[in-house]
């Protein structure tokens, strides 16, 4: 076991009901959940790898991939939806090559969703980093990545 | 059993106080729609279906309310029906409806709700979601998951975790995207799956399926032939070949459930390498032979040879019948007691130290009491890998709150479920024990009253006792103290303790003082003689018990009768109308000295696979040279077989009628499931037809029943066996006579011993024969795969090789870095005796300066590396511990 590990166990006592803030201190470590910090986990918190899974996989602030360079939130609210953002996220997961909650190989970017960005007006939008990107397209989208 | 009246949809109904609605209501044949119900586990109650109103009131689910007296259930209201219909709806909506081509045709719980809901099929379709076809799991090679079939029921992740206790797939994702997924998605070959197949066996739908579905046109009971739980079983046969087995539910050992080799090892039964003719080696060749020419020969060697010239190896893996005959055929036609069986490498000193200490060398107790302990110590037992269904009831103890302590050199499965463990040096049982006990002493915790009332020889314990402080045993086992003293006051105080052991125990030079520490630590306890107590040694084969009690045992005839004991060798002698020696034979181990001294030159070898299984075996290989005339009788062409003169093909388990005695003492019935392949033949009928030929009588059996007749009349612990008494249930001996029930559980008032006294034993703590030194670091320790049987000639045929495929040296990642090994690379071991290659698996499994390998495997014959020096009581050579050094080849 590495010592960031052993960092976050010490402030735990190794309990089942221990294992979501467990959880959360190991993502704040390691920007993610690595499949053997997983493993540490459950022997710590003596609760089987495939619940340490399940629950880990219930919340949607957990991840398994590492996060990118650049992290795109596709905003799924409401106003997106019906404005098409599942077009806009298909396009995106196309020509990234990866899926929703994953990273692409080269680390560069990440890309997930997110329940809503607060522009309504502006759907479907997108936000890459700290930038909202309004009024998507998937032509647009394929714009949006044009420059790298 | 209290019972409350309820009156279910108008119907009275007397039921047990302790059901719930849906089990009463299922006991009395009322259905009430059910999905995620299962008899075997504990309720749930998530899938909603079956909601009853109560009392004309509240609506609730029938599987987690307790009945009540006077309770009024109606099953169906209109209500109801209209939460049944959207919640079966919702699941079929997206269900695929192929129904003819699922295997869980027939037996599907959701296609018997829609038929007994009616549904309406447009409706269906409008609910249909966009589909999303999910990958199939087709990884293990028995089963295959597919998860567009799964109900979400949960009964596999509950079977899993309380039944098998292993946790290896939970609900994972949210919502729509619910499914049931192992850690991290693996596919089942690469995840924890033990493939035991309980899940396969309980999906209510086709979700979990296994491989082959050809249903059976036949089913047969019979008793599983692998490890010595005992399993009951169900054969399924379609014409000749035997295609399925399945867990008998009415079986008391193992209540339906079984291991991966029990519900899928049964590919060796119809395998084309099976044995179907005689052979006999013609100028080094194995040429077929008609059953007329074999036996003439092997009679014809057999009258030639000389009592002391001859010996028999009898087998563990055969029926109770079978063993009976070899060894009177040994006695009353050669004229010699040299009849030995694989137990004098396992349980030897399991049987010559219970013997001196309790009287009696078997398990004391029960399987089906290990759920009911509140104590279980488990030590030198890696019993998840070699007795799988026991290893469901000791997770069963921990799941109801028993404190289990392990102790075992290596990390094993159980280790994860115990609260002490304590990884002791190999090799240092002893003196574990002993300082245990002195703890136990030292703390007041003995059973004053237990000792004084029921054993003797306390005195001269107590004083052997005074050498194992904690200190020096802290030092010899590598234990901390305070782990040594926690084990000791839980075993002390937290009764009923139960003390589980298996070869970790008794492969030692010193494998009789190891028993004999187990039993004085019960002993000293109390934990003797009560439910749920008492020394439990595991035994390896099916029948290795059976084997021991039919006499096929160098000393002892039938039932542990001494044959240097005058009254007892007169009796045989009458009964079987012929004179018979009265000097011991020599073991197993002996054999092979013997035939190096050219003493025995014939040997006659009953379904054992001695140059795989025998220590330093390359004395064996040897021995096997010099033979005058080896006879081989097995199923398959075995390693050892390759050295006989004669071979011939024996009928497994499913093509003869017979009994196996379980690790428990239970003997249980073999029935014949098919005929027996080609021109195989039983073992007890080719034995009783090589002694006609040498114009022999006492061997005129039509079928086992006569033979168990005549055991029953000549072995007082078989006295009340009788085929027809074995007909629906097992019998524990003792079994006396016809009115006993038999003995669930020994010493409950008196010991088997002379006194009727348990007795203490002195013991000194005396190290493995052979340590690691310079040239030889480490300590090579014996172990066993899940997935394989002793010398795997029945589980290597099939799907149980792809799960597990090659030897592996577990060795501990700070001994691999210092020697510069990495995982997957084939490395050499080697010790004084000789050197195998096998495959490097680094693993924290395994401790510092221990490796360890099994001897499944033929292309590394671990057994080439093991010491034979053996127990001078037991004669049980050392597998357990001898020095190694491992190196790139």
């Amino acid at each position: 076991m590495d010592s960031t590990l052993k960092n976050v166990f010490d402030s735990f006592q190794g309990k089942k009901e221990e294992l979501i803030p467990i959880l959360q201190k190991v993502q704040e470590r390691y920007g993610y959940l690595p499949e053997d910090a997983m493993l540490e986990v459950s022997r710590f918190a003596r609760v089987p790898e495939s619940t340490v899974y399940g629950v880990a996989t219930f919340y949607a602030q957990f991840r398994f991939t590492p996060i990118g360079e650049n992290r795109i939130m596709v905003c799924r609210g409401t106003a997106c939806h019906v404005k098409g953002s599942v077009g806009i996220l298909e396009e995106i997961e196309r020509k990234l090559g990866i899926k929703e909650g994953e990273t692409t190989p080269d680390g560069r970017y990440s890309l997930e969703t997110v329940a809503c960005i607060g522009c309504c007006s502006l759907a479907p939008c997108v936000m890459i980093n700290k930038k909202v990107h309004a009024n998507l397209t998937p032509q647009k989208v394929a714009k949006l990545f044009k420059k790298d | 059993m209290d019972t409350v009246n309820i009156v279910i949809d108008g119907v009275d109904i007397e039921t047990g106080a302790d059901k719930t609605i849906l089990e009463a209501a299922l006991d009395h044949g009322i259905y009430i729609p059910h999905l995620c119900y299962h008899k075997d586990l504990d309720p749930v109650g998530i899938c909603r279906l079956c909601m009853v109103e109560i009392d004309g009131r509240r609506l609730d689910v029938s599987c987690k309310t307790p009945v009540r007296e006077g309770m009024r259930v109606r099953t169906e209201t209109e209500e109801i029906t209209k939460i049944r219909r959207v919640a079966v709806e919702l699941l079929l909506a997206n269900h695929p409806t192929d129904c003819l081509s699922c295997s869980g045709n027939t037996k599907c719980e959701l296609q018997r709700i829609a038929s007994y809901i009616g549904i309406d099929d447009r409706r269906m379709k409008s609910l249909r979601r966009k589909t999303v076809t999910l990958p199939i799991d087709t990884s293990n090679p028995y089963f295959d998951y597919d998860p567009n079939r799964c109900v979400l029921c949960g009964i596999c992740v509950r079977t899993c975790a309380d039944v098998v206790g292993v946790s290896n797939f939970d609900f994972a994702y949210r919502g729509y995207d619910s499914l049931i997924s192992t850690f991290m998605g693996k596919p089942m070959i690469e995840s924890r799956c033990v493939s035991c197949g309980e899940c396969v066996a309980r999906c209510p739908v086709g979700a979990l399926r296994p491989k082959a579905v050809p249903q059976p046109a036949r089913e047969v009971r019979t008793v599983c032939p692998y490890c010595g739980v005992g399993c009951g079983i169900w054969l399924g046969v379609r014409g000749e070949t035997v295609i399925a087995s399945r867990g008998d539910p009415d079986n008391v050992v193992n209540k339906g459930r079984l291991c991966v080799k029990g519900r899928f090892g049964h590919e060796f039964i119809n395998h084309p390498d099976r044995l179907t003719a005689p052979l006999i080696k013609k100028n080094g060749n194995f040429e077929k032979a008609s059953w007329d020419e074999a036996l003439d020969l092997v009679a014809a060697r057999f009258a030639k040879c000389k009592p002391d010239e001859f010996a028999a190896l009898s087998s563990a893996k055969c029926t109770n019948e079978d063993n009976y005959i070899v060894q009177k055929f040994t006695r009353a036609v050669m004229g010699t007691n040299t009849v030995d069986h694989c137990a004098r490498l396992c349980h030897a000193p399991s049987v010559a130290g219970l013997a001196q200490s309790f009287g009696s060398g078997a398990m004391t107790n029960s399987i089906g009491e290990i759920r009911n302990a509140d104590c279980i110590f488990a030590i030198g037992t890696n019993t998840t890998s070699a007795h799988p269904v026991i290893a469901y009831e000791v997770k069963e103890a921990v799941r109801r709150g028993a404190v289990l302590i392990v102790a075992n050199p290596r990390r094993i499965d159980l280790c994860e479920y115990a609260q002490i463990v304590l990884h002791h040096v190999p090799g240092t049982d002893v003196a574990l024990l002993m300082a245990m006990m002195k703890v136990i002493v030292d703390e007041d915790l003995q059973d004053d009253r237990f000792i004084e009332k029921r054993c003797e020889n306390f005195e001269a314990f107590f004083e052997s006792l005074e050498r194992f402080d904690l200190e020096f045993a802290q030092k010899t086992t590598g234990v901390p103290k305070e782990l040594i003293c926690e084990a000791a006051r839980s075993y002390a105080t937290r009764k009923p303790g139960m003390l589980l052991y298996a070869m970790g125990i008794t492969q030692h030079t010193h494998g009789t003082d190891n028993v004999l520490a187990t039993s004085n630590i019960a002993l000293l306890t109390g934990n003797v003689g009560l439910p749920s107590t008492g020394v439990n040694p595991l035994r390896g084969q099916n029948n290795v018990q059976g084997a021991c009690d039919l006499g096929a045992l160098p000393n002892v005839y039938p039932g542990y009768q001494k044959v240097d004991r005058p009254q007892i060798h007169t009796k045989f002698e009458e009964a079987w109308g012929t004179k018979l020696s009265d000097k011991p034979g020599i073991t197993h181990t002996e054999i092979f000295d013997a035939i190096h001294d050219k003493t025995v030159k014939v040997l006659y070898e009953v379904g054992e696979n001695p140059a795989l299984s025998e220590a330093n075996a390359n004395h064996v290989y040897a021995a096997l040279e010099k033979l005058d005339f080896f006879v081989v009788q097995d199923i398959f062409l075995t390693e050892t077989a390759r050295y006989a003169d004669v071979v011939l093909p024996a009928a497994s388990f499913a093509e003869k009628d017979g009994t196996f005695t379980n690790t428990e003492r239970r003997v249980q019935r073999v029935r014949k499931a098919i005929n027996p392949v080609g021109d195989s033949k039983p073992d007890w009928l080719i034995t009783c037809l090589i002694a006609k030929r040498m114009k022999k009588h006492g061997f005129d059996f039509d079928n086992p029943s006569q033979i168990m007749e005549e055991i029953a009349s000549l072995t007082p612990s078989y006295g009340g066996i009788t085929y027809k008494r074995l007909d629906d249930r097992g019998l524990q001996w003792p079994c006396p006579n016809t009115d006993s029930e038999g003995t669930p559980m020994l010493h409950s008032e008196f010991f088997a011993t002379v006194t009727g006294k348990g007795k203490f034993m002195p013991l000194q703590y005396k190290p493995s024969y052979e340590l690691p030194d310079e040239e030889y670091p480490l300590i090579l320790t014996t172990e066993r795969s899940l997935y394989h049987f002793h010398t795997a000639t029945m589980t290597r045929k099939g799907g149980l090789e792809v799960l597990r495929k090659c030897e592996l040296v577990e060795m501990n990642p700070k001994d691999a870095g210092t020697l510069g090994l990495k995982n997957g690379e084939t490395v050499r071991v080697v010790s004084r005796r000789g050197e195998v290659n096998a495959t490097l698996l680094v693993t924290d499994i395994s401790p510092v300066g221990v490796v360890s390998m099994t001897f499944h495997f033929a292309e590394s014959p671990t057994n080439v590396l093991t010491s034979d020096a053996i127990d001078p009581v037991a004669k049980i050579p050392e597998t357990k511990v001898c020095a190694v050094r491992v190196e790139r080849p």
